[in-house]
């Protein structure tokens, strides 16, 4: 059986990196007593996987992780059974259970939401909402993505579905989150920065990762986005 | 949601920010206004090395039991972080609330290797209390130091409130009592600590002077309280079975350096190797109770969510319900996708047979302790395996399909010569030869057998019987080191065989310390002044500023290594009482000389006074 499992990380639990988050994950399974499914071979580990993984410093209440099970009773128990294990900051907020034929979380991601939100108070700036509409009613937004090994010239513009102000004083986006076409709310921000011209320390903005989407649409049909916990 | 002591710009910059965290499954959070003790315990070191120590689970699970303590958790803030705080006067914190180890009633530091002295002063300036016991007011914390170096206190006695010599499960409630109760009466810091030097295996440095003859030797110890112990005995938890085990011991989120399920099997060794401090430190032998340790395995696994479970102790393999021990886990463990990880075992039928159940035979490799080249030297230190024995295990490992052998020596050890020295690579030929001679032609996994020989360099150390031997100077070592290359070079079968050493300076310096007095404080305090930290770290190892910290202190390292000690001659921790006697220390340094081995206290009581605690083996049989 595959199950879905979406979960929350905020507050302290921002500073475990992805890798310890799986470990975190791996452990909890055993200590709520899921009868997840091992994979064969001379070292067999659970069958588990992660739908986008979370930089270090940003929260989420959008998070994605399959696991195959042999058994259980319900999804509502093993819920119940995982927030037993958690700890301050990790929050299992659903589990569903997948059709058999399902997309692996990870080749599902299409899209995420974030919000950007000051750590203290609002944004230091005026105009926030019309300088967000300026920067969106661009052409193009270049954005030069230096690696290791490649400087690579992208379009923002392309991977950036929604960006807007929200109630709260903070900006909301939705952008691609595909493997070919992730785009890091990170640097978003910073092109917005240039354009408006502020200037905003990385360490005082928040990022949370609000959902993670898949696409429904066939190809060639305008997007139609869903949580992926709502893949039926 | 606990506010952290770092700010998120900080911990976005340093290495590992999970390090300062806190919050890992089962760490434990209580509500300060509630409790009367609060308590750091310190080990100091990177948190990846002291997450993985046993002795603070334990305390750590024991003093939380306890309604009215608070214990938490401090390490080593690596060096990227120790910057930031010192240029920004963060005081160093507790994992758990986040809040300054200098409001705490205490601060309780494991010094588990030497190579840490730095460390502790790390500890103590980055929590802003003064280094010095001397110098600390009614408001610092009282500072305990314990573990194994805390048999040799001397060197660190400046930096301590008191030591706690022995096995913790023992008097930290009287401690704890005393001090509610002085505060009660409205105490002092001193009042405190004069009550604390009676209770048993406590000792307070300040209450002691140490007098020196004239060669600099120490002619003697005088106190300034006539109420307090001239002798301080270790405390020994006698019924090991019955003595608290944490069940809910702490994950952390970063990978560790032993990132499992420890069970601790027995206390202490029957086998009485002469270089081995802690073969005499944790005597008598004291055995845990087999359906006890099965049932906390199962606890631990499925409190933890571990995927590996492991044994601890010294010598393993004469646990005596090791076979039902490790069959059970087998069953236990295969049923729950969990690994177990061996400890060294003797190698015969039984454990390669464990062995091949639970390690890829192709990849794993085995581990022999032979420690000396040649026979006689083995007799001189009392390691009870032959030739015969090694060469008849790897026959049997070879036969099973084991193509890889780790061989650990020491170099440096008392009457060695040259023979002995060419005796390791004597062996690990041989060890070659056997593999050849056992596996024919056809069968040979790549069609080669690999052997890795280590050396390491013997450092005397206190309560064994070669405390009163010469160390080696570093050149010695070196040359030792370049002889044993030699021999391994002129073998038949030398290009199966790897040989590992490393330098020599830290071993140098370990040596100072492990037999040093209390006038090598200074020296510790000016190599820390001058920015020495994580010296066990060989990238942060810094030989020249503690060469210049001993000139500048007029220190002379050769007095404390490579003097020859007389017999009678009184050792800086000669008030500390291991029970082992430095009679039958003595007694043992003579065999040694003379060739002698000593049976083990399975085969021969030898008498070395442990029996005084009044349990372990010393009563069975």
């Amino acid at each position: 059986m595959k199950i879905r499992i979406k979960f929350a990380k905020y507050g302290v639990m921002k500073f475990i990196g992805h890798l310890d988050t799986m470990r975190f994950f791996q452990k909890a399974v055993r200590r709520a007593n899921i009868d997840v499914k091992y994979s064969e071979g001379f070292s067999p580990h659970q069958i588990m996987s992660f739908a986008a993984p979370l930089g270090v410093g940003m929260e989420s209440y959008g998070e994605y992780m399959d696991i195959e099970v042999n058994s259980m009773d319900s999804i509502e128990n093993m819920k119940e059974a995982l927030n037993q294990v958690m700890v301050d900051g990790m929050e299992i907020l659903s589990v569903t259970l997948l059709p058999e034929r399902a997309k692996n979380a990870m080749a599902s991601v299409s899209a995420a939401s974030y919000r950007i939100r000051m750590k203290e108070g609002g944004f230091p700036v005026c105009g926030l909402k019309a300088s967000i509409e300026g920067f969106y009613r661009q052409e193009t937004i270049p954005y030069t993505k230096e690696t290791k090994k490649s400087v690579l010239e992208l379009d923002l513009k392309q991977g950036i579905y929604e960006l807007d102000a929200d109630d709260e004083g903070g900006i909301q986006m939705l952008v691609n989150a595909s493997s070919s076409g992730n785009i890091k709310p990170s640097m978003v921000f910073e092109k917005l920065c240039q354009f408006a011209g502020w200037e905003i320390s990385p360490s005082a903005y928040q990022v949370t990762r609000l959902e993670t989407y898949t696409n429904l649409a066939g190809e060639g049909e305008p997007h139609r986005f869903v949580p992926l916990s709502e893949v039926k | 949601m606990r506010t952290l002591a770092l700010s998120d710009e900080i911990l976005m910059r340093v290495e590992k920010p999970a390090r300062y965290i806190g919050n890992e499954v089962n760490s434990v959070v209580k509500d300060k206004t509630k409790v009367s003790v609060r308590f750091a315990m310190c080990f100091p070191d990177v948190y990846e090395i002291g997450m993985s120590h046993l002795g603070i689970q334990i305390l750590y699970s024991m003093l939380n039991e306890w309604e009215d303590v608070w214990c938490e958790r401090v390490y080593s803030p690596w060096t990227d972080l120790d910057a930031i705080m010192r240029k920004q006067s963060i005081p160093l914190f507790g994992l758990e609330s986040q809040e300054p180890i200098r409001d705490m009633d205490f601060l309780g530091i494991t010094i588990q290797y030497e190579m840490c002295y730095t460390n502790i002063l790390q500890i103590l300036e980055l929590s802003q209390i003064p280094l010095s016991a001397k110098e600390r007011g009614e408001d610092c914390p009282i500072v305990i130091g314990g573990g194994p170096c805390a048999y040799n206190p001397e060197p660190i006695a400046d930096f301590f409130d008191l030591f706690y010599i022995g096995e913790g499960e023992t008097q930290y409630r009287s401690l704890f009592d005393w001090y509610l109760e002085n505060k009660r009466k409205g105490g002092t810091r001193l009042t405190f600590l004069r009550g604390a030097a009676k209770i048993p295996g406590i000792y307070v440095p300040q209450f002691y002077e140490e007098l020196y003859n004239e060669d600099g030797t120490i002619q003697g110890r005088k106190k300034i309280y006539e109420d307090i112990p001239d002798v301080i005995l270790k405390e020994v938890a006698v019924d090991v079975t019955n003595i608290p085990y944490p069940m809910k011991p702490v994950v952390p989120f970063i990978k560790v350096t032993q990132d499992r399920v420890t069970l601790e099997v027995q206390r202490g060794c029957i086998r009485g190797c002469r270089f081995c401090q802690a073969g005499q430190l944790y005597r008598p032998v004291r055995e845990r109770n087999v359906d006890k340790l099965k049932e906390y395995a199962l606890t631990m696994l499925q409190n933890t969510g571990h995927e590996e479970i492991s044994l601890s102790s010294l010598s393993s393999s004469d646990y005596s319900k090791l076979d039902e021990l490790l069959d059970f886990l087998l069953t236990e463990c295969g049923q729950r996708h969990t690994n177990i990880s061996l400890p060294s075992l003797r190698i015969d039928a039984f454990s390669l047979d464990v062995m091949s159940k639970v390690q890829d035979v192709k990849k794993s490799s085995l581990t022999f302790a032979p420690e000396a080249g040649s026979q006689r030297l083995r007799d001189v230190i009392n390691k009870g395996l032959t030739e015969e024995d090694i060469l008849r295990g790897a026959t049997l490992a070879f036969e099973g399909g084991w193509t890889r052998v780790k061989l650990y020596f020491m170099l440096g050890l008392p009457t060695e010569t040259e023979e002995d020295i060419l005796g390791i690579g004597d062996l690990s030929n041989k060890i070659a030869a056997a593999f050849f001679e056992a596996v024919p032609k056809d069968k040979r996994v790549n069609g080669k057998v690999q052997i890795v020989t280590s050396t390491s360099f013997f450092i005397p150390k206190p309560f064994t019987p070669f405390q009163w031997a010469p160390m080696c100077t570093k050149e010695e070592f070196l040359d030792k080191a370049h002889l044993t290359k030699q021999g391994i070079m002129s073998q038949l079968n030398q290009k199966s065989i790897k040989y590992n050493w490393h330098e020599a300076d830290v071993s140098v310096l370990e040596g100072v310390f492990a037999r040093g007095d209390r006038r090598v404080a200074k020296v510790i305090r000016r190599a820390y002044e001058k920015g020495c930290l994580f010296d066990s770290w060989s990238e942060s190892f810094h030989n020249e500023l503690w060469m210049e910290s001993f000139l500048e202190c007029g220190l002379d390292i050769g007095f404390y290594t490579t003097r020859k000690r007389a017999d009678d001659e009184i050792f800086p921790w000669d008030f500390l009482d291991c029970g082992v006697t430095k009679a039958f220390l003595l007694r043992e340094w003579k065999k040694a000389q003379e060739e002698t081995v000593s049976p083990n206290c399975k085969q021969q009581c030898q008498g070395c006074g442990a029996n005084r605690f009044g349990g372990g083996i010393c009563y069975e049989t």
